[in-house]
């Protein structure tokens, strides 16, 4: 399943749809996994009448843990060594979101083989919500 | 966070899998990860997140017996202090603060059984000007999960902002 640096060339990409559609429950069942239950995610009463937004919206650590299932897919599993990012717009419900993730560089460190991966995660209006970078093991 | 305890447990890490749509089986299926390169079901790479679970202090968990910020018969249950005061905003925590960004470095990745204990100290702090936002405060942490055997596994880094405006968009 592993990527193999012999195979695997500086620019290459990988695309995938994380979720299409996302629902308020989808928000819901974050909070309760990850403990975050702030209500800024999940109580639209809250939200509107107190925090001033025009509803509920995703935990960043939502969109970042879909985003890490293009990666996971992708390089294999338990092959992350790095994983980084960026909140850079909100998600919303209703949102559909794809994400992309390009090689760019192959390198060698202490006989390992890795290869460094920048991401971006855009909404159905194409604006970026997520900007990252990652670095993998490979195989040699 | 300050935990001490944050066993990893399977059916958590089957939950978690299930929140952020990945239906990967080495997340919850015990004899197909057997099979797999890591041997065991691992925890995805923003499962350790959930340690918030096992901090007795974490601020965006409801006490049991505490008014929550959250709404009730009202729109939240925590009365607005004096006006004018510095926190006369029934939301101080909450409602303003965002998550600007997080980084995690992997020593080893989680698997059930595994026991951590974290700590985090803060980091560097700066201001930014938005148009959108008005001032935004950032504040950066570094927290490190270590397991059983005081070994470090994965190094987090996570900056927070506090908005003036409520961000739309």
């Amino acid at each position: 399943m592993a990527l193999s640096a012999s195979q695997l060339n500086v620019g290459d990409t990988t695309t995938k749809v994380l979720v299409d559609d996302l629902s308020r429950t989808q928000i819901v069942q974050y909070a309760g996994a990850s403990g975050d239950y702030n209500p800024v995610h999940t109580d639209e009463k809250f939200v509107t009448e107190i925090a001033g937004y025009p509803t509920v919206f995703a935990h960043g650590m939502l969109t970042m843990g879909m985003t890490g299932t293009l990666l996971t897919d992708w390089v294999g599993d338990g092959r992350l060594t790095k994983y980084g990012v960026r909140f850079v717009n909100q998600v919303w419900p209703g949102d559909t979101l794809t994400a992309t993730a390009e090689v760019t560089e192959i390198r060698e460190e202490d006989g390992q083989h890795l290869a460094d991966l920048t991401i971006t995660t855009v909404n159905q209006d194409d604006t970026p919500v997520l900007t990252g970078t990652a670095t993998a093991r490979l195989d040699p | 966070m300050a935990v001490e305890k944050f066993a990893v447990e399977a059916s958590h890490i089957m939950m978690f899998a299930r929140s952020i749509g990945d239906p990967n089986p080495i997340y919850h299926d015990a004899d197909q990860a057997a099979g797999t390169e890591p041997g065991s079901i691992i925890a995805p790479p923003t499962f350790v997140q959930a340690g918030a679970q096992f901090d007795p202090d974490y601020r965006l968990r409801p006490k049991i017996g505490e008014p929550w910020m959250g709404s009730g018969r009202e729109a939240t249950s925590i009365k607005p202090k004096e006006p004018g005061s510095a926190d006369d905003q029934p939301t101080g925590m909450g409602a303003r603060g965002l998550h600007a960004e997080q980084h995690f470095e992997y020593h080893r990745h989680l698997r059930p059984g595994d026991v951590l204990s974290a700590t985090t100290k803060p980091g560097e702090s700066w201001e930014k000007q938005s148009k959108r936002a008005g001032t935004l405060s950032f504040r950066e942490t570094v927290t490190e999960y270590r397991d059983q055997n005081g070994e470090l596994v994965i190094t987090a880094r996570s900056v927070g902002v506090t908005t003036e405006k409520a961000v739309e968009g």
